[in-house]
């Protein structure tokens, strides 16, 4: 372009004003509540827990079978993948292929999670189709076959899996973060060694699915374009017949988190570092917690938080950074994460750390404060807006012994909690010496700095 | 590509059951409007698509509109940097946008006592962006960020929708790195910037959704009232991006330094939806009956049968769905498969299943059960008022036709074996994209290197 050449469009400057000027932002108008829900719950004679909600803005329905599925051996991980990668693959009535196709005629779908909690059977379909996905759910549960000719073949494709898992930075730096929080709790054990489910046989999976597939302690939530009542009584008549002895195994209590130094974990040629640290915390039953969820909002709850305004907005150091809380049957912890260039690892920690130590001594002002309350109260009301939305959270809160009554109730604990329990929660749970975690990154690059920041455990 | 990652969600969309009827409306500087209320929800969500996408950044600012995306969140006229997001948020509210390649979307979902807020937040940004050097630059470091993390630091990243458009395609619209060169997207300036909202942010050049617990009347006041006096501008002719269809084999081999074992991924051409819709979704279904569920031809066939695959899809759509970019688009296969299969092995037995499926045609009841579970599937879409909300206008900006997304489990259902027949006969019938992706040799990857080839 020459000097002479008229340029065609606005300037940046001009871009960004009128003639009016800056307007003011409008006020929120009247709020409306979520419906009631309309909800049956019912505990089966083989103790298995049903809850059924009407939600009928779209004709299907959606299926959550949780299994509380924790054992001790070191192997157990094995064995469970293999249990949940195989457990559609036949029954004594169906073959894998019948399986998909019955429920791929009612618009279905059904799959198996495990990790070191729970055993997770989801599904959804058509609503019209609810009597066949819960005839192929209780042929599943109770005639679930591990046939050979499959079972080798998905031994195979597991451990393919797994390696490809292994070589993603985050799978790293969370099974790094497990070890250094957990030591050797079976809770660590999320994803299972390569060599241990090589040795896994179908017979050892029928055992466990004897053993540990179990419907007292578990509980099964439908959400949908369905007649409560009458889903109940469709889940009683289909799954009558899974009624074997025994419960259903919870996770044993977690070890309490000590704050301790971050591990740094050594990655050659690593173009980023995960940063990994958490401290104790409490669970939704305690009385701090709706403080406790609003101080964690403000530090990296959200995206309006401190971590994500300093080290995203402010430094441009990642393109995510956040704090979260993990929930147990026996309690919870928070965690804050975030993925950073090589170069800025060290001032990424520094920062990371300062944001833990201001929360605790700088409370949130009035702003902040209100700003993570509504966000609070609106994100839970839309991310039960929908039938997978709900199903998975009266699921997981199922989990944690807690129940739609909670659910109800929280929006009006969140609105009354006041500054001086968030500054106490504040100072009770963020402090940075509470904390343990660690680094991974290229650590012949990101070592030196790190030695000298401190409070670092070099390999 | 979104300014912030997406939180996980189930996978879920649209029905034609009882569903309100859509109101449009044009306000005289151009900008359609698109309104779908929903009484049964508390929520509200507000979306505006504009029709410029990655196709359409200029040579040499590789990246571009996926950066222009980001600071689009950096401030505008009534409001400082940090407050778009913290209004939202502090209204109950979430948020995102993303870039494709034919257009860019930014959207929230809010309480519904929060519309106003979040039509005047949209509105500000469209009539008077805040473009500052500050934050371009700012951006330009989060944006490097995420490439890093989504592409250079993980295995199989950017396979295949980075990877393979310059394999299948020759014209750089197409062929080029939506995400971009890092040293593009260093060059960047704020003169670009101010360039490209003039070019293609004028109201007439976009589309506003607003769906849920809204009152067509009072909505429409608001959307006039907060955006009625955005001036009009020239919208852009809108370019073809067309190419000749391939008529031989392009292959190409790249490394991967994170990778555990092979991948490879086949480039097709679609038909244009817009002019050959049921054409465009018999590949649709195809794809499924190759690879979803398993029962699935290629799913039976290669990772049970022959036990040489260990994970495959097929579809349409760069990014995994269906109907979200114009002509040209790309039908994909990709496959993960251990070090001792040869990628020949697994492309005959694909060849081997189109043929096929080219010559009989797949069953009837085989094609039903999958129509059900992309009705199942799209009610699902539908079911959630975000998903609902960025279906319909992105189908609209696309097509025209927000209905589309309301009419698509019955359109899917009324493809017949023979459709997806010649759907398969035409894959076999034209040249195609063979990407191989290979396994990092063990040698220590440099990574500076590695970031100035991608």
């Amino acid at each position: 372009m020459t000097a002479t050449a008229i340029r065609t469009h606005r300037d940046a400057a001009q871009i960004g004003r009128t003639e009016t000027g800056p307007r003011p932002l409008p006020p929120l108008g009247s709020a409306r509540a979520a419906a009631e829900l309309e909800l049956v719950e019912r505990t089966l004679p083989s103790g298995l827990r049903v809850i059924a909600v009407a939600r009928r803005t779209v004709p299907t329905v959606e299926l959550r079978l949780r299994i509380p599925f924790a054992g001790e051996e070191d192997t157990r991980a094995a064995r469970a993948e293999m249990l949940a990668s195989t457990l559609l693959s036949g029954t004594a009535r169906r073959d894998r292929v019948a399986i998909d196709d019955e429920l791929a005629a009612i618009g279905g779908e059904l799959g198996a999670g495990v990790d070191p909690e729970r055993l997770l059977i989801s599904g959804s379909g058509l609503a019209a189709g609810l009597p066949t996905l819960l005839d192929v759910l209780a042929d599943l549960l109770v005639a679930a076959g591990y046939p050979d000719a499959e079972f080798g073949r998905e031994r195979e494709r597991l451990v393919e899996r797994i390696a490809v898992a292994r070589s993603q930075p985050r799978t790293v730096a969370r099974e790094a973060l497990q070890r250094r929080r957990y030591g050797n709790h079976p809770v660590t054990r999320e994803l299972p060694d390569a060599s241990d489910v090589t040795a896994v046989t179908s017979g050892d999976v029928r055992q466990l699915h004897a053993t540990a597939v179990l419907p007292a302690g578990s509980t099964l939530v439908l959400v949908g374009d369905v007649d409560p009542e009458r889903a109940i009584t469709l889940v009683g008549e289909a799954l009558g017949g899974w009624s074997p002895p025994g419960t259903a195994s919870e996770l044993p209590p977690l070890p309490a988190l000590t704050g301790r130094d971050l591990l740094l974990v050594h990655r050659p040629g690593a173009v980023q570092s995960q940063l990994r640290l958490s401290a104790g915390a409490v669970g939704r039953t305690d009385p701090r917690y709706p403080a406790l969820q609003l101080a964690n909002l403000v530090l990296g709850g959200y995206f309006s938080s401190r971590l994500v305004e300093n080290l995203r907005e402010d430094k441009g150091y990642t393109y995510s950074a956040y704090s979260l809380m993990e929930f147990s049957p026996s309690g919870a912890a928070l965690l804050v994460e975030t993925d950073v260039t090589t170069d800025v690892t060290a001032a990424a920690v520094l920062e990371t750390r300062y944001e833990l130590a201001r929360l605790s001594a700088v409370p949130p002002t009035a702003a902040e404060l209100d700003s993570a309350r509504n966000y609070a109260i609106g994100s839970l009301l839309i991310s039960l807006d929908s039938q997978p939305g709900l199903a998975s959270m009266l699921s997981a809160l199922a989990g944690v012994g807690l129940n739609e009554a909670w659910l109800r109730g929280h929006p009006a604990r969140l609105a009354a909690v006041t500054p001086e329990q968030v500054a106490d929660a504040a100072a009770e749970f963020f402090t940075p010496t509470a904390f343990t975690g660690v680094v991974v990154g290229d650590a012949d690059v990101v070592g030196s700095r790190l030695r000298a920041l401190g409070g670092i455990e070099l390999p | 590509m979104s300014v912030i990652p997406a939180r996980a969600s189930s996978a879920t969309a649209p029905s034609t059951t009882d569903l309100p009827a859509l109101h449009r409306l044009t306000l005289p500087n151009g900008l359609r409007v698109l309104l779908a209320p929903d009484p049964s929800t508390p929520v509200v969500a507000v979306s505006v698509h504009v029709d410029v996408g990655f196709r359409s950044e200029p040579e040499g600012r590789t990246g571009f509109a996926h950066l222009f995306e980001h600071l689009m969140f950096q401030g505008s006229e009534s409001l400082e940097k940090l407050a778009h997001f913290r209004h939202v948020q502090g209204s109950g509210g979430v948020f995102n946008g993303s870039t494709h390649p034919d257009y860019t979307d930014y959207f929230e979902v809010l309480p519904s006592a929060a519309l106003e807020r979040a039509l005047f937040l949209e509105a500000d940004r469209l009539r008077a962006p805040m473009l500052t050097e500050e934050n371009l630059r700012n951006q330009v470091d989060v944006v490097k960020e995420e490439i890093r993390l989504n592409v250079l630091s993980r295995p199989y990243g950017g396979f295949p929708w980075i990877l393979l458009p310059p394999v299948l395609y020759d014209t750089f619209p197409n062929a080029h790195n939506g995400y971009g060169d890092f040293s593009e997207l260093e060059q960047a300036g704020l003169d670009d910037a101010a360039a490209f909202f003039d070019a293609y942010y004028a109201p007439g050049n976009a589309v506003l959704t607003v769906a849920g617990d809204l009152d067509i009347e009072a909505t429409t006041r608001l959307v006039e009232k907060h955006f009625g006096d955005i001036p009009a501008r020239a919208t852009p002719a809108r370019p073809s991006f067309a190419e000749p269809i391939p008529t031989v084999e392009r292959s190409r081999t790249v490394p991967d330094a994170h990778a555990p074992m092979p991948a490879l991924a086949l480039g097709y051409r679609l038909p244009d939806p817009s002019r050959d819709l049921d054409g465009y979704l018999a590949h649709t279904l195809l794809g499924s009956v190759l690879t979803d569920g398993e029962a699935a031809r290629l799913q039976q066939r290669l990772v049970y049968g022959d036990g040489i695959v260990t994970d495959v899809s097929a579809g349409c759509g760069l990014f995994g769905s269906p109907l979200d970019a114009r002509d040209p688009d790309t039908f994909t296969v990709t496959a993960v498969h251990p070090a001792g299969v040869e990628a020949a092995q697994v492309i005959r037995a694909v060849d081997e299943e189109l043929d096929r499926l080219a010559g009989v045609g797949p069953d009837g009841a085989e094609l039903s059960r999958i129509a059900a579970r992309w009705a199942s599937s799209l009610y699902h879409e539908h079911d959630r008022v975000m998903s609902r909300t960025l279906a319909l206008g992105s189908r609209e900006l696309l097509y025209g036709r927000a209905e589309l997304a309301v009419e698509l489990p019955r359109r899917l259902a009324e493809i017949t074996p023979a459709q997806v027949a010649r759907a398969a006969a035409t894959l076999r019938d034209q040249g195609r994209a063979v990407l191989v992706v290979e396994p990092g040799t063990g040698e220590d990857p440099n990574p500076d290197a590695n970031e100035e080839q991608q």
